[in-house]
């Protein structure tokens, strides 16, 4: 590694200017928060909204054509981690709105929730960036840490507390597993640069046992972040504890960012020890695919069944990184991307029916929805749909590309199994449509929701069906992201 | 007069918009009524000129559409018909209208969307039978389901719900299997189109794998025997309508499908395979003809009735095969596939027909069973009649529909080897018998119980609806030479498909 040099460290500021605004928007708000009283406080939210949206405006504007490596090293922007950012940022943008009107209800709201908030967005678009061990472990670490508080943030609610140190214990051994996983690498290859390790795992050290001992100890700390079976075992009660606007941050954002943790340990540093890790992501896959789908029949929360699913989607995403090639890659983060749309407006669904003292997270609360607002049980019906991968929504391209990733490589045998277990998971997915569309409402409460947000939710549901309908551009942008 | 290269857009879209404006209605009931009945009409009328401006004498596509899609998987937005998939549109175009009337006054809650359902669908199935290109094929197949899983289960009967995710599952299931077969394909030749598919050569092993999931996604849709069992269940909770655009058009696309997928893109595999195809048929054809005679419930009845009719579609379709190794000559072939396809639509009108002579009754009555009637004829003489024709048409009375379509497959079977066609010719007697004893315990008789003697019979809006259908059925039936001539190019080409095997290319 070099020395200090001026001229890149400039350079570099440059490139991180989007996190370099986050981070100070996120201390003003938080400075703010302090001096105006509770009346005001729905402006730390509009703030914390209108700075994601500016810093997803100087992300998007950057020109990025190659890999750009800053920082000595530490720093990496590519066009992968500029969609990653932006998108990322958009989602808690529209996270923020979803969870005012149920922090309101829930006589939670807190600037805190926007401040952690931002915190851990700040983070994830560090992670996303990483170009050294370094810079990839604290991305993860100020995530997650800001996420374990996020999870606790009802200090009222004894199962959110349960959650929250369930999710925090795990959470610190997962990410003890993937240090020790990155210090054997760094044993091995003596680097800590993700593109110096590619190059000395390309040249030498593709067969050493060291470094295959060092992969497995990384996939389980990837695995627990991303919620891959046999590292799964956190998803559901978290989910189902967290207050639900948590819950969405968490099943949205923070699997960006896996995803791009992922990608910046495996295929882009492990590249040449593709055969090693690619057959460990078989076992992940299959298993998360097999557990997540079947075990989500089983759950009568909504939030818990959605756990599940995660963990099923998950594996799907899996398929796409296991197969070792560029088109399996862009199908991944294809799969990823479209996810995060259906989850947040899954997600979003389950905040809208919730009111005071009531969290409508069991799946019985969908009941009648039809009779009561037809609008939101369609958006709901393409939301579960879309999960289920049936055209012309958006997850129906996402399972398209999987599987073809897959069956290029020549594992027919996986390809059928992915597919033989989404029938498995249409089975729960259309038990929340006949829920809503084939019983009479129990419950004749209004529909609550501010105006924002139902538009929001609207947009986002719609964007599942118009991604369906005409899905090149998101495609196409995937595609350029990963060549 | 409209442009011919956007007329399959038109029908396909014109539909699927105007569901969406009935969608939008909500509680404005008579409006969306007629709004549902100007679109389908709008839709029939534009689909008449796929008839009228059809170029016999050519195997090529017709009205064709292309522009591009989904470029980053080279996927088209590509559209066109030839003489099989354009009688299917306008039986699609046909058929719905006469639901929408069907439909009227009998259907009590949720109205607007259950005539918006209606109206996407058929633009979906219209684009089923119009899509000349893989992804976009799948897109309206998969997408039908959708609708129909709603159908079902919001204006279904007390079993809807296990029916209706029984019927979805079912159909899934089938689909992914095909998907897999439909992304290899893709994966081989870098495109989604179906004619370089059909042309491109394939080792007998990939065909035998392709052949068995298009199977998977087919054989449900039909549905033959063994998988056949999700039909009965959906055919007798559906509503009318549903039931009606069950056995018209949905199970066409089975047969569809094994004639745009199977036969043409793995010929090799299908002749190797063609003796489980001609079993399976045959055994719908007798076995489920005898399950048929057991039942109680009229809808039930003629749901079996329909797999047993459809298995003569697929019998037709593989006869060919046996023809050849039979007797080394290629005759007969094309009767097969001319049989199957007339087979297809005259199933689609007169299982509708007898569909929505159960709903007419079961509207005034509220009861499917064979036992709750009797003596019918007696309050409604001009239902009576209908009736007798459809059930006529349904055993293949000659002069029906439903006898040319038997007729040409038998002749078929006969020239393979005789037993086939003697198995195939049992359904003369078993579909006869099961179809005219219903009509002797319902129809006739003497009147049953105090309901049966307070019916009226039919209102003009029901006459207009059966009758439509009864003309078609008598003018396919008496003159089936123009249908004959808009296929004929088609099946010919198909024929030449199925002779050419794609192992030597």
């Amino acid at each position: 590694m070099k020395g200090f040099d001026v001229a890149d460290f400039n350079a570099g500021l440059i490139y991180a200017s989007p996190e370099i605004f986050l981070g100070t928007a996120a201390c003003a708000i938080l400075m703010l928060d302090l001096l105006i009283s509770d009346a005001q406080r729905h402006w730390s939210g509009v703030l914390a909204v209108i700075s994601l949206v500016l810093t997803a405006v100087l992300a998007a504007a950057q020109p990025v054509s190659a890999k750009i490596v800053a920082l000595g090293g530490l720093y990496e922007l590519d066009r992968m981690a500029q969609v990653l950012k932006v998108v990322t940022l958009l989602t808690v943008a529209v996270v923020f709105v979803y969870s005012t009107d149920y922090l309101k209800r829930r006589a939670i709201f807190k600037g805190e929730y926007y401040v952690l908030g931002l915190f851990a967005t700040l983070g994830a678009l560090v992670l996303i960036s990483a170009g050294s061990l370094i810079t990839l472990y604290l991305g993860l670490e100020l995530m997650s840490l800001c996420l374990y508080a996020m999870v606790a943030f009802d200090r009222d609610s004894g199962i959110a507390a349960e959650s929250a140190i369930k999710y925090f214990v795990l959470g610190s051994m997962a990410s003890g597993a993937l240090l020790y996983g990155m210090s054997i690498v760094y044993g091995v290859t003596g680097n800590l640069q993700l593109a110096s390790i590619a190059t000395v795992v390309h040249s030498s050290f593709a067969e050493n046992v060291g470094l295959v001992f060092g992969i497995a100890f990384i996939l389980v700390g990837v695995g627990f972040k991303l919620g891959a079976v046999p590292f799964h075992m956190w998803i559901p009660d978290v989910y189902e504890g967290s207050p639900t606007c948590v819950t969405v941050f968490i099943g949205t954002a923070s699997k960006l960012a896996a995803f791009a943790l992922a990608m910046r340990l495996l295929p882009e540093a492990m590249a040449a020890a593709e055969p090693d890790w690619s057959q460990m992501l078989v076992v992940l896959s299959v298993l998360s695919i097999a557990i997540g789908n079947i075990v989500a029949i089983a759950q009568s929360n909504i939030k818990r069944m959605l756990a599940y699913s995660t963990i099923s989607h998950i594996g799907y995403v899996l398929l796409g990184i296991l197969s070792g090639t560029a088109q399996g890659y862009q199908a991944a983060m294809f799969y990823m991307i479209s996810y995060v749309i259906v989850a947040g407006g899954s997600f979003g669904m389950v905040l809208l029916l919730a009111r005071q003292g009531f969290e409508a997270d069991k799946l019985v609360d969908f009941r009648g929805l039809n009779a009561r607002s037809p609008w939101f049980a369609g958006m709901m019906a393409i939301l579960m749909f879309s999960l289920a991968g049936v055209p012309p929504f958006v997850g129906f391209w996402a399972k398209l590309g999987v599987v073809q990733a897959v069956l290029g490589i020549g594992y027919t045998w996986l390809a059928v199994v992915a597919v033989l277990f989404s029938v498995v998971g249409a089975f729960y997915y259309l038990r929340i449509v006949k829920l809503m569309y084939f019983d009479e409402p129990t419950d004749h409460a209004q529909i609550g929701g501010s105006t924002l947000m139902r538009a929001v939710l609207s947009v986002n549901v719609l964007l599942v069906f118009v991604l369906g309908v005409i899905p090149g551009a998101l495609i196409a942008l995937c595609q350029r992201a990963l060549q | 007069m409209m442009q011919n290269e956007h007329l399959l857009a038109v029908l396909i879209w014109l539909p699927i918009a105007g569901g969406f404006v009935v969608l939008g209605l909500g509680e404005r009931v008579a409006l969306a009524k007629w709004l549902s009945l100007a679109v389908s009409a709008l839709t029939l009328l534009f689909s008449v000129p796929l008839y009228t401006a059809f170029k016999t004498g050519t195997a090529d596509m017709q009205f064709v559409e292309r522009t591009s899609w989904i470029r980053a998987i080279h996927a088209d937005y590509y559209t066109g018909v030839d003489g099989i998939s354009m009688p299917l549109i306008l039986l699609t175009t046909f058929t719905t209208v006469l639901i929408v009337i069907a439909g009227w006054s009998n259907i009590e809650k949720r109205i607007a969307q259950y005539f918006a359902a209606f109206l996407i669908l058929e633009g979906l199935m219209i684009g089923v039978f119009a899509a000349l290109d893989a992804a976009l094929f799948y897109v309206f197949w998969e997408a039908m389901l959708l609708p129909m899983f709603i159908i079902i289960g919001v204006w279904g009967g007390p079993r809807r719900v296990y029916a209706t995710i029984k019927f979805f599952l079912y159909t899934f299931l089938g689909s992914l299997l095909m998907l897999v077969a439909l992304i290899y394909l893709y994966l081989k030749s870098g495109t989604y189109e179906l004619a370089v598919f059909q042309d491109m050569p394939l080792t007998l092993t990939e065909q035998t794998f392709i052949f068995l999931a298009f199977f998977a996604a087919f054989a449900v849709k039909v549905p033959m025997w063994p998988v056949h069992t999700w039909l009965p269940d959906a055919h007798v909770e559906a509503p009318t309508g549903g039931s009606v655009i069950l056995a018209a058009i949905m199970l066409k696309m089975g047969g569809y499908g094994f004639l745009r997928f199977s036969l043409p893109i793995a010929p090799d595999a299908s002749r190797e395979l063609d003796w489980l195809i001609i079993a399976l048929s045959l055994t719908a054809v007798v076995y489920i003809g005898f399950v048929a005679l057991a039942q109680r419930d009229m809808k039930k009845l003629i749901a079996y009735s329909s797999i047993a009719h459809m298995g003569f579609v697929t019998l037709g379709m593989f006869i060919g095969f046996q023809i050849v190794s039979r007797t080394a000559r290629t005759t007969g072939i094309e009767l097969g596939l001319d049989g199957a396809v007339v087979q297809m639509l005259s199933h689609g009108l007169v299982s509708g027909a007898m569909f929505l002579c159960v709903g007419v009754m079961y509207d005034r009555v509220h009861s499917r069973e064979i036992s709750a009637y009797g003596g019918v004829v007696n309050t409604m003489p001009r239902f009576a009649a209908f009736m007798m024709l459809f059930a006529l048409a349904n055993s293949g009375l000659p002069g029906t529909s439903g006898f040319v379509g038997e007729f040409l497959v038998i002749l078929a079977s006969f020239k393979a080897n005789v037993w086939y066609a003697f198995l195939a010719g049992t359904t003369l007697i078993l579909g006869a018998a099961y179809t005219l004893w219903l009509v002797k315990r319902v129809i006739f008789g003497e009147i049953a119980n105090d309901k049966v003697a307070a019916l009226k019979d039919l209102n003009s809006r029901e006459f207009l609806v059966l009758g439509a259908l009864a003309a078609a059925v008598l003018l396919i039936g008496l003159w089936p030479a123009p249908l004959l001539d808009v296929m004929r190019a088609t099946t010919q080409h198909l024929v030449q498909q199925l002779l050419v095997s794609k192992l030597a290319l």
